[in-house]
């Protein structure tokens, strides 16, 4: 009874986040008088990058899968699992990194200009392509090679024995796969693009390359006009409803797909020319996605010896932000790893993170000044992001031990207490060791409502390094970065490492 | 006694008929082909599903609306009767202590007592996995021991024994049976394990369930669709 008690505090409080911000949002929207060329031209703009991010990543992922599902090389296990990183690197270190090669004083036009090459710009929709193919293409490419590796390894013995060339094996097998799942990718990285904020925020701006998001976060912080913050809200609120529906039909999304490293013996693909190109797409793509972060590495080590106090503040109060927002993020997901809980969490993807702050500002602006509860409201919003992931990883595990233990339960007349304490918690670690990490590691990173909120007294990290960004100071910036780098991935580890210990 | 008074159940587009009474104290087989309703029947009793009509009985008062736990039975599972993860002491704690599930002042050495009496002393600091399956086996009915409940049903709780091993585990239910004066019902479909350890049988066909019989002389002289099952 308890239990049923605290899965509908749960729901109830879920969709008491949604509902009120959404409705804080619609009564605030009216105000406001008309949409302006600059909203246009913000909603163009973010229709644009998301289709062309799209695009581009599914379009590159396609021959980098097949290439990873046809070779065995060394260090391939290591590129696959590197291709599930992106998804816990925060968007301000690869932000960095991506400058640090493509930017202004970058590797790549200290390379060229020597040979009169012309000045490569970042800043703009191409920077904003680069940065969502970086982080996309590792998705996209995760997804086809699902499916590679789904193909039954008796097709492949077949289509050998049957001598089938190169024609023959795309009629037969791989048109038919990328026909399968290349419009779920599409819709899904699509659905992530059209709330980017943080990549518009530090690749964009100007009139010409500003999201519907940046557009809300201008509102909110250079004019102050909630009015228009709220109108734009609405209309990203409708567009990545809509796109998340569709998505939501045509996609599933890996979160821990396991066994991706897995190799299905092969025939086909050994003439010379299939060889070469599949070496260089993998070339190229481990060079564009590891050099990045090679690059903050490289750079931030002699920053992070110099970092101010006020880094490490920031850095304290991420830390603080992320472990709150992991708590929160389990204690919703434990109760809701149901089919209608795991419904409700989906409003996470579809709802973007700004819109709900925008909202959460409207609701407690008349009591108190919110930008004193920036950190709070941050580390809700994060739980509730992360929500839909960790439900996904989650409720299956959850619903094997109701089903493998509940009549045993049931027959010793367990109290929710004792299940929960000696029955699910432990035999849950392992997921739930896993969840944890990516929670608190997306909530590390995370540069979103926080940016809407904060003031210079509770930045966190990720802002702080943005704001060093904006006052030039590189090295800091880059020391931050790779701070902000490690304790991600240490919070990660330690979570997951913390649920496999003993399991 | 134990009175099924007119049960009907459904589960799925499956439906189980029952209408019968055993002795207290009896030990009674249920006999009958694979998807005969077996199973069904116990959880009937068991009160894992709850009849469309009719009323689960013992000794005249009406079990039906009660919850799992909170009946006079006690249940030894096909598989998974010891939570893996958790050592024996605390998997008994658990049946002990359901609402805490630590350990209370002498709850150990009742522990230890039960094992004790199933041939396992010793053994409360193991987990199920350093243990055989006959050892599991036998742990589960130290469960059952310090449960404490009249009834018990046992769903082939010792199929994944070897033959000789179930027939020890067997001798051992009825022993600990009669030592505690347990109402005992065994679900097999080996008609052996019928006549070593039940003076009644049940038998399930078709989701009806009959009257409780002598072992002996249903066994000597099936009716029909018995004697197509028993080959």
């Amino acid at each position: 009874m308890a239990a049923r008690v605290v899965a509908i505090i749960a729901g109830l409080s879920v969709a008491g986040l949604v509902i009120g911000p959404v409705i804080a949002v619609l009564l605030r929207a009216e105000t406001f008088s008309g949409f302006g060329p600059a909203d246009w031209q913000a909603l163009r703009f973010t229709l644009v990058q998301a289709l062309l991010s799209a695009a581009l990543s599914v379009l590159f992922a396609i021959p980098l899968a097949r290439a990873l599902a046809r070779r065995r090389f060394v260090g391939r296990g290591l590129l696959v699992a590197l291709l599930g990183a992106p998804f816990i690197l925060p968007v301000i270190v690869a932000v960095l990194g991506l400058l640090a090669v493509f930017g202004q004083s970058g590797l790549l036009n200290r390379v060229l200009s020597p040979l009169g090459a012309p000045q490569l710009q970042i800043y703009g929709l191409q920077g904003v392509l680069v940065a969502h193919v970086f982080f996309n293409l590792p998705l996209a490419t995760r997804l086809f090679l699902q499916g590679w590796l789904a193909v039954p390894g008796e097709q492949f013995r077949l289509a050998a024995s049957l001598g089938m060339g190169p024609r023959a094996m795309w009629r037969a097998i791989e048109w038919p796969l990328l026909k399968r799942i290349a419009p779920g990718a599409f819709a899904v990285i699509f659905v992530i693009c059209l709330s980017s904020f943080a990549v518009a925020l530090t690749l964009g701006g100007g009139p010409r390359a500003t999201t519907l998001e940046l557009a809300i976060y201008q509102s909110v912080r250079f004019d102050f006009d909630l009015g228009r913050a709220a109108a734009l809200g609405l209309v990203q609120l409708a567009l990545a409803l809509a796109a998340g529906l569709v998505a939501l039909r045509v996609a599933s999304v890996p979160v821990a797909a396991r066994g991706l490293d897995r190799m299905v013996p092969r025939w086909d693909g050994q003439g010379k020319g299939a060889r070469m190109l599949d070496g260089v797409w993998i070339v190229v793509a481990a060079v564009f996605l590891l050099i990045p972060l090679a690059m903050v590495v490289l750079n931030g080590a002699s920053g992070i010896l110099t970092l101010g106090g006020s880094v490490w503040v920031s850095a304290a109060h991420s830390l603080a932000v992320a472990l709150g927002s992991t708590v929160l993020c389990l204690a919703w997901a434990l109760p809701l790893t149901t089919r209608w809980g795991e419904w409700l969490g989906l409003s996470g993807i579809a709802l973007s993170p700004l819109v709900l702050g925008i909202g959460l500002f409207l609701i407690v602006r008349p009591f108190t000044n919110p930008f004193e509860l920036a950190l709070y409201v941050t580390a809700t919003v994060n739980a509730f992001v992360s929500l839909p992931f960790v439900l996904r990883i989650l409720r299956p595990e959850a619903e094997a031990i109701r089903a493998d233990y509940g009549r045993l339960g049931g027959a010793l007349g367990l109290s929710d207490w004792a299940w929960l304490r000696w029955v699910l918690l432990p035999r849950l670690k392992r997921p739930l060791g896993f969840a944890a990490g990516l929670t608190a590691a997306l909530s590390m990173g995370d540069l979103g409502v926080i940016a809407l909120f904060a003031d210079p007294d509770r930045a966190t990290l990720p802002l702080k390094i943005y704001q060093l960004m904006g006052a030039y100071r590189m090295e800091q910036a880059a020391g931050g970065a790779l701070l902000l780098l490690l304790l991600s991935l240490s919070l990660f580890w330690a979570f997951d490492r913390g649920g496999r210990v003993g399991a | 006694m134990l009175e099924l008074d007119a049960i009907e159940a459904r589960s799925g587009s499956f439906t189980l008929t029952a209408d019968f009474g055993i002795e207290a104290g009896a030990r009674v087989a249920i006999i009958g082909a694979s998807g005969s309703g077996k199973s069904t029947l116990l959880d009937v009793i068991a009160g894992f599903l709850k009849p469309r009509s009719g009323h689960v009985l013992w000794k005249d008062a009406d079990l039906t609306d009660l919850a799992p736990a909170r009946r006079p039975v006690s249940v030894l599972f096909q598989d998974t009767n010891l939570f893996p993860h958790l050592t024996i002491e605390r998997n008994l704690a658990l049946a002990l202590n359901p609402r805490s599930g630590t350990l209370r002042k002498g709850d150990a050495a009742r522990i230890e007592d039960a094992l004790a009496r199933v041939g396992l002393a010793g053994f409360a600091p193991r987990r199920p996995s350093e243990m055989s399956g006959g050892q599991q086996s036998r742990a589960a009915l130290a469960r059952v021991l310090l449960q404490d409940r009249p009834v018990l049903l046992l769903d082939e709780p010792f199929a994944a024994l070897g033959p000789a091993l179930k027939v020890d585990m067997l001798d051992m239910v009825a022993k600990v049976a009669d030592a505690e004066a347990l109402t005992v019902l065994l679900v097999t479909h080996d008609p052996a394990d019928a006549r070593r350890f039940a003076d009644q049988t049940l038998l399930v066909e078709n989701g009806i369930v009959g009257t409780p019989q002598p072992t002996q002389a249903l066994l000597d002289d099936p009716p029909e669709s018995l004697r197509t099952y028993l080959g």
